[in-house]
């Protein structure tokens, strides 16, 4: 430490915080350390454990181990309102506002000493007041439904100085806004800090957390793997230290056999859910017996690439061929019939049923054909054979083919989704992040697997945040930032420095 | 001390059965001392419903005469929540069938074939029941309009119509000015078993609880169906057509709906009257709830409520009590049932302050 740092007190200290889900450590010992008047970013990929731990901090999860010290006192955070009395407020990636209610009545929603009938003139004048003192310009009666969505973060960020808060979190906050409402909202946390507030800022961008923070602490796989002075870093050893370096294990990997072209992309483009820009004309090809790796950080079209490819979500400039056959904005079951398989990135929300057997889940993809199902009849005996068969192959840890799925590890569940789709594919497999939160074990499983239908001919798409999987998987490597393709470079010859600033939207002469 | 719901990782299955059953009896309790506060010994009430539904051959026939459209619609609304899509309009549903069924028994049987009439009148009138659940569900599916609005709008439609009808156009001229139409030829007769009121729609029932059964446990379609109403998003992805299969299946609930009006009408009525449905489509939304949609269950569940309302009339007759007990114990199953599911997803933990705690950080930073 620091003369400079050993002066001031933590605000906020949490001491080794470990947080557990079903198959998953969220947290392993985590520490983290808050200065009045400044920002910390938390860095880290998605499912490194951010949220969980600023969900353990405003008191919506339970720690299993670790402690918590607001300005040196132990305190247990129950509920957000154990929270909120001690000045911690949390500004979500999804507004918690009511549309059709005024921006002054949602500010008093859930305030906890309100009389029976409040006085909404003095919520008002207090509203005008602060957002005057905040420069933040709200109207105070407006509707919320009215507002744009920079308007609508000013409305919780007043919603929390209102009730005095005094250490903000904000998760993703500049995922909502434009470049330019970014830039408001850094001018008005500066004037916030000027009074002693801190903020912790939530965030997967190197950008931002150069433009905003002070100190940066970096997350991966629920462990905390950084600690650093802002000003004393870079976007590349960032982007190094998020996606990790640690060499896990040696894959034997045969040189690439290059077949006929599989899946091509030209110049497409395409929307993210809210209708902005996701994909400006990537152009790409992929080959039969060969693997191309996607790099990039989280949320640069890396989701939207893989929908395109998959027919689900539509294309709005651009062609996609699948063996130069035209699919542009062909169903998902008409890409399916071309033998496309999609491991998707959200395995219990989209890969599987979680209330469904594990036996039903390994058949969703070939309960279309014979022998699992013919004229409209499935045979129940033919598709547990089938399960069986599956669940001995890509040793799928499961009490009984019956088990409901969701009550399999992660790493099982990945397993069934991979035996699903690698039975059904037969041409092409898209991979989003398929090691992702997985142990050593199965992730190398997961590998293999992959390695294994290029050696068979079968084109892979696989997108990853970690660039030691893209090194000892991929045959070459393109970079993706802002929808954009930064260079395509061979696997051999890729190293992680040329990657780092591709990532951080360098464009590379290749 | 505070208490704290926690989400389960697994669904209890005990509580999955244990949940209706205790709900009934809670039910019966709270029944029981509304019964005692309005002046009645609960215990005698509850022996005379007994009696009532279940004392005799006669008895129970009756109870069946109720139990069976409560076991058609229970299982049309019972598809609909599978797909997670809350059809409130079996009423509609059921009524507008028995229109259409009572309109080919009045004015198309006379070109048709006897033996054709009867067939012509149960199809349309399914058919009516389809059309009435396939409206809401198109707009649904299509272009994401709220369906527990549209469902039960669309029953005030079908209900009115059947009055505008019965007290109209199809006014019986030798009725003595009774609202109804004309009695229906014999040949659009449902034929009723033995020489009770019940009659073959108790058939029709079973086999469309065996059929669903088959549909969703051994068809695709089945399959298809199940998958939509766990997680969409997988659906989707898996290259299943959602808005298709919703329609689909909304059509098959609303058709189970219009059989059990086109019985009614055919078989107990046998006229266009007053009192085609004596709030069965609702009741059916209780019986699909406390059979957890599944399909065997829904025809027991279906006779526990038509006791209650038989048990209720007859409460009325011996005791002098309002027949509205049986509605009221209806009613009061649902709010037991409801916050009984709380307890297969969520458990009760109690959390007492911990008083040891606040000494626990001085060691522990004294240690570091």
């Amino acid at each position: 430490m620091t003369a400079e740092e050993t002066l001031k007190t933590p605000i906020l200290e949490m001491h080794g915080i470990t947080k557990h889900f079903p198959g998953v450590l969220a947290n392993d010992q985590v520490d983290l350390q808050l200065y009045p008047g400044e920002i910390l970013a938390l860095l880290g990929e998605n499912g490194a454990g951010k949220s969980t731990l600023m969900n353990i901090l405003v008191g919506l999860y339970r720690p299993d181990k670790g402690e918590i010290f607001v300005r040196g006192q132990r305190v247990e955070i129950d509920s957000p309102r154990d929270a909120a009395a001690l000045g911690i407020g949390m500004i979500h990636q999804n507004f918690m506002l009511v549309p059709t209610m005024t921006v002054a009545e949602n500010i008093i929603l859930g305030v906890q000493d309100l009389p029976f009938v409040p006085n909404m003139e003095e919520v008002c004048r207090r509203v005008r007041e602060l957002s005057e003192r905040y420069n933040l310009q709200v109207d105070p009666d407006a509707y919320i439904w009215q507002l744009s969505v920079g308007e609508q973060q000013r409305v919780e960020i007043l919603k929390l100085v209102y009730r005095g808060a005094e250490i903000l979190i904000l998760d993703e906050p500049t995922a909502v806004l434009t470049p330019q409402e970014s830039q408001e909202l850094a001018r008005i946390l500066k004037v916030m800090l000027t009074e002693g507030k801190s903020a912790i800022f939530i965030t997967h961008k190197m950008e931002e957390v150069m433009e905003f923070s002070d100190w940066v602490r970096v997350l991966r796989q629920g462990k905390l793997v950084a600690i650093e002075k802002t000003a004393e870093t870079s976007p590349q050893e960032l982007a190094q230290m998020m996606v990790g370096r640690e060499v896990l294990f040696h894959l034997e990997k045969q040189a690439c056999v290059p077949g006929a072209e599989v899946l091509e992309l030209r110049n497409v483009a395409s929307n993210d859910d809210k209708g902005l820009p996701a994909l400006k004309g990537v152009s790409l090809t992929i080959c039969g017996g060969e693997v191309l790796g996607i790099a990039g950080v989280a949320g640069n079209g890396q989701r939207e690439l893989a929908e395109v490819v998959t027919g689900l979500r539509k294309v709005t400039q651009g062609e996609v061929l699948i063996r130069g056959k035209a699919m542009t904005n062909k169903s998902p079951l008409e890409v399916i019939r071309e033998g496309v398989s999609y491991i998707p990135a959200d395995r219990i929300g989209v890969g599987v049923v979680g209330n469904m057997a594990v036996a039903d889940n390994l058949v969703m993809k070939g309960y279309r054909q014979a022998p699992l199902g013919e004229g409209g009849v499935l045979h129940p005996r033919q598709i547990l054979a089938f399960a069986r068969q599956l669940i001995e192959a890509f040793r799928i840890a499961t009490p009984t083919p019956q088990t409901r799925i969701k009550f399999l590890s992660g790493g099982n569940i990945q397993k069934a989704i991979l035996a699903r789709e690698i039975d059904a594919c037969h041409g092409l497999i898209v991979a989003a992040y398929p090691s992702r939160g997985l142990d050593v074990g199965a992730t190398e499983a997961v590998r293999k697997l992959l390695l294994k239908q290029r050696d068979d001919g079968k084109a892979v798409m696989l997108i990853s945040e970690d660039l030691e999987e893209l090194f000892s998987v991929a045959d070459r490597i393109l970079v993706l930032f802002e929808g954009q393709v930064m260079g395509v470079v061979p696997a051999a010859e890729a190293d992680t420095e040329s990657l780092g600033l591709m990532m951080a939207g360098i464009r590379q002469a290749s | 001390m505070h208490f704290l719901f926690e989400k389960r990782q697994s669904i209890s299955r005990g509580a999955l059965v244990l949940v209706p059953v205790i709900s009934f009896f809670v039910s019966l309790i709270l029944g029981g001392i509304l019964l005692a506060v309005s002046g009645a010994d609960p215990f005698a009430t509850y022996a005379a419903m007994a009696r009532g539904a279940f004392g005799s051959w006669r008895n129970f026939s009756e109870t069946l005469v109720k139990a069976i459209p409560l076991m058609l619609t229970g299982l049309g609304v019972s598809i609909a929540f599978k797909m997670q899509f809350w059809n409130i309009g079996a009423e509609g549903q059921l009524t507008l069938g028995g229109v259409v069924a009572a309109w080919v028994a009045l004015f198309v049987s006379q070109g048709l074939p006897e033996t054709m009439v009867l067939p012509a009148a149960l199809l349309l009138g399914m058919a009516a029941g389809a059309l009435w659940a396939g409206i809401p569900a198109v707009l649904k599916a299509y272009i994401g309009v709220d369906e527990t609005l549209t469902t039960l709008m669309l029953n005030y439609v079908a209900i009115l119509l059947s009055e505008h009808l019965y007290y109209g156009p199809w006014r019986d001229p030798n009725g003595y000015g009774f609202p109804g139409s004309a009695q229906f030829p014999v040949s659009a007769w449902l034929p009723r078993l033995g020489n009770t009121r019940a009659h073959l729609g108790l058939i029709f029932a079973l086999i469309a609880a065996t059929l669903l059964w088959f549909i969703f446990n051994r068809t695709r379609w089945g399959f298809e169906l199940r998958i939509i109403g766990e997680n969409k998003t997988a659906a989707r992805y898996l290259g299943i057509q959602i808005a298709r299969n919703i329609v689909l299946a909304l059509l098959l609930s609303g058709a189970l709906s219009g059989l059990a009006g086109a019985c009614e009408v055919t078989a107990i009525s046998r006229r266009m009257q007053q009192g085609l449905s004596i709030g069965y489509g609702y009741t059916a939304i209780i019986v699909a709830w406390m059979a957890q949609l599944n399909p065997f269950a829904v025809p027991f569940v279906a006779i526990l409520m038509a006791a209650l309302l038989v048990g209720g009339d007859q409460v009325q007759i011996m005791m002098g009590l309002p027949s509205a007990v049986g509605t009221v114990l209806q009613g009061m199953i649902l709010f037991p049932m409801l916050a009984g599911t709380l307890f297969t997803e969520y458990r009760l933990r109690i959390i007492t302050p911990r008083k040891s705690a606040s000494l626990e950080p001085s060691t522990q930073e004294v240690s570091q």
